[in-house]
């Protein structure tokens, strides 16, 4: 469903990616690793229409997206989170859950201020989609508190419930596990797995913790330095001698 | 460190006599035609030192003094106590608010009508701060031009009037269209811009608005402004002792009454006031809706707002645009209660008076804003033997409102939501 050829990004006189190409199936988990400073969140921000790459082709669901604005990227069902966590933190849980499904919502004004059966039903329904995906991830008790004042897992586990109620394709997550204590990422792990298995949603994955990534990947991608390194399944990647010198082997 | 301290404040206190030296210790005369330079009276060179001196001990020990400002809530004998239950709350506060409400529909009929004529001009601000509310308290748009929107609607009651007699209703809905409308076109170049140059743009744009209806002569009248612009009418009956426009008949003589120049006044009090409650209640409705909520989120964080499907330029601009109409509305009431206006009534200080309120009253809060408007316009006027002192106590009060309560006499409170459980 998403096919990523050649792209390139270059800030200044720094090509912070070259060349990098990677494809993701319906229902795949494909991840991206890396050492700091590979170039691996620049990636995702081409792909989610956050800079314009300047070079390549991004081809989502046949349409090619690169330099489409963010949001509209976004409306097609490509969602992602932030390698630091971006909640609107002076809102409550609900409310950052509610502002996900404007797409969903009935945004006319007049609709709303006389509050025609349209409009409330479509609330509701994004109300009943918020609660849902509250429980699922273990939030629902704390719907009403202010985003900022949560834990930092449930930062984390609030971010991707966000972008679940949006109802996306795919769903890009940028090392959800960063910060969290092993029994958070036991369970992380088992979320994303479910996403695939139950919820059709296939995954762009970031991530530092080689336990996860091996774990839960079907194929891998290295990238080093802004160049694509290897790919393959984890097996492969495991075993590959490049990858093992220049990341592996060095952590 | 202290060191440090003191050299501070002595910088400080010697930026204090620079500037303030040359603007009050020296006075251009004019003599014949030539201009010369004197000096101010000696109590004005003291005043001068001791102001420098004062800043000086301030800044030199200014760690204590906020120390000292800081402890101060602890008196408050209400800091301590527990909040009060949601559900309570939510009761009280609409219990307070409809209190309010029946208050101030019987009270104009008690007092003297010169309370009644300021009740108005408060009602005014409420509305404007209400409006500009939406703009800065809640989509986080630093609008220093507002008043530029209140221009509008007040101008297009005025013209309107002028060559078309049109009445005040009428005028109503149009001039706030018209300044929505505007704030929709000045909006949509200046929306890309964020904090301080979105500030100055709308701040130039403001200061367009003004002068322009200063020059535009011939359409505007210029500085002489707009006079002659009718009131309301309620349902044809005028207010004035004799009927001007034809068709219509007079309040007084048909309820048989006596007349008396209060009727008018309280009538356009009532106007105001209810048009100030369905201001409140509309972006109160707003506040709860999705254009309300992506408001929110685009002010809470852009980038993610953007991330999850929001337009950063729609959302904008519907703030932009529903805060001008409301300023537009404003204006038109203004137009009606003065029955002339100028250029004169929509400087920046307008601008600087409404945002104060919105801040003072904390952003985004409702009642916060009402309570600031009251507290801000009445306030002056009670303490009129101070009237030169008004922008310094309006300055040292929003110091205090910085250093005491950030967050604004009243800040937001969320919205909570009950979910139902899903399978
Ligand atoms: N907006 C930008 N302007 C200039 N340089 C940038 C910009 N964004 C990223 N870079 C540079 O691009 C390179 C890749 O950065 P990127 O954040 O993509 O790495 P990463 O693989 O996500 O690293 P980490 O594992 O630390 O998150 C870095 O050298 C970074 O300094
Ligand atoms: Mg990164």
């Amino acid at each position: 469903m998403l096919d990523v050829q050649n792209l390139s990004m270059r800030f200044g006189g720094l090509l912070a990616v070259d060349g990098v190409s990677l494809d993701v199936q319906e229902r795949e988990i494909v991840s991206i690793i890396g050492p700091n400073g590979a170039g691996k969140t620049t990636v995702f921000n081409c792909l989610s229409g956050f800079y314009k790459p300047t070079g390549g082709k991004v081809i989502f669901e046949g349409k090619e997206i690169q330099g489409t604005p963010d949001y509209k990227i976004s409306r097609r069902g490509m969602v992602r989170t932030f390698q630091h966590v971006r909640l609107f933190t002076q809102m409550t849980v609900v409310e950052n859950l509610l502002v996900a499904q404007h797409r969903h919502l009935n945004t006319n004004m007049l609709a709303g201020l006389f509050g025609t059966p349209n409009y409330k039903e479509r609330e509701q329904s994004a109300l009943d989609r918020a609660a849902y995906w509250l429980e699922r991830v273990g939030l629902l008790d704390l719907a009403n508190r202010d985003a900022g004042n949560l834990a930092y897992g449930q930062q984390r586990r609030l971010e991707i419930a966000r972008c679940m109620v949006t109802e996306p394709k795919l769903l890009m997550l940028d090392e959800p596990a960063a910060g969290l204590n092993p029994a958070e990422t036991k369970e992380l792990n088992q979320l994303i797995v479910s996403l695939k298995e139950d919820y059709n949603v296939s995954v762009v994955l970031i991530e530092h913790d080689m336990s996860l990534v091996m774990d839960i990947s079907d194929r891998i991608n290295v990238i080093n330095q802004g160049k694509p390194l290897a790919s393959g399944t984890p097996e492969e990647i495991r075993h590959n001698d490049d990858v093992i010198k220049a990341y592996l082997g060095e952590a | 460190m202290t060191a440090n301290n003191y050299r501070h404040a002595l910088f400080c206190a010697v930026v204090t006599l620079i500037i303030s030296f040359p603007i009050l210790g020296l006075n251009l005369e004019a003599k014949g035609v030539k201009i010369t330079l004197t000096g101010a009276q000696t109590s004005t060179y003291i005043a001068i030192a001791l102001a420098a001196v004062a800043v000086f001990v301030f800044q030199a020990f200014r760690d204590s003094f906020m120390g000292v400002l800081g402890k101060l809530p602890n008196l408050n004998p209400l800091a301590g106590r527990e909040p009060m239950e949601q559900s309570k709350r939510v009761k009280l506060e609409s219990w307070i608010l409809t209190g309010i409400v029946v208050f101030a529909l019987f009270w104009p009929f008690l007092v003297s009508r010169g309370s009644v004529d300021l009740a108005t001009l408060v009602l005014i601000y409420i509305m404007l701060a209400l409006g500009l509310n939406v703009v800065v308290g809640l989509a986080g748009l630093l609008d220093l031009g507002y008043v530029a929107f209140y221009a509008v609607g007040a101008y297009t009651f005025a013209l309107l009037s002028q060559y078309t007699g049109i009445s005040f209703w009428m005028a109503l809905p149009i001039g706030a269209l018209l300044a929505g409308v505007t704030g929709m076109i000045l909006g949509f170049p200046v929306l890309r811009l964020r904090g301080d140059y979105l500030a100055i743009v709308t701040l130039g744009f403001g200061e367009i608005i003004r002068i322009l209806l200063n020059n535009w002569t011939s359409l505007t009248g210029g500085p002489n402004g707009i006079g002659g612009i009718p009131e309301p009418t309620l349902f044809g009956m005028e207010f004035g002792r004799r009927v001007k426009e034809e068709g219509n008949t007079s309040f007084h003589e048909t309820f048989g009454i006596a007349y008396s120049g209060e009727h008018k006044v309280i009538f356009l009090y009532l106007i105001a006031l209810v048009l100030a409650v369905i201001t409140a209640l509309i972006i109160r409705r707003f506040m709860r809706m999705p254009v309300g909520r992506a408001w929110e989120a685009l002010r809470e964080d852009e980038i993610a707002a953007r991330s999850l499907g929001l337009s950063r330029t729609a959302v904008k601009l519907s703030a932009f645009t529903i805060g001008a109409f409301f300023a537009g509305f404003a204006g038109t009431v203004f137009a009606s209660k003065q029955g002339f206006i100028s250029p004169e009534s929509f400087v920046f200080l307008e601008s600087a008076i409404i945002l104060a309120i919105v801040v003072l009253g904390g952003m985004g809060s409702q009642l916060g804003v009402i309570l600031a408007a009251i507290a801000v316009t009445i306030l002056p006027e009670l303490a009129r033997e101070f009237s030169e002192y008004r922008m310094l106590i309006f300055g040292a009060a929003m110091v205090l409102m910085m250093v005491w309560r950030p967050q604004g006499l009243l800040p937001v409170r969320r919205i909570q939501i009950t979910l139902k459980k899903q399978e």
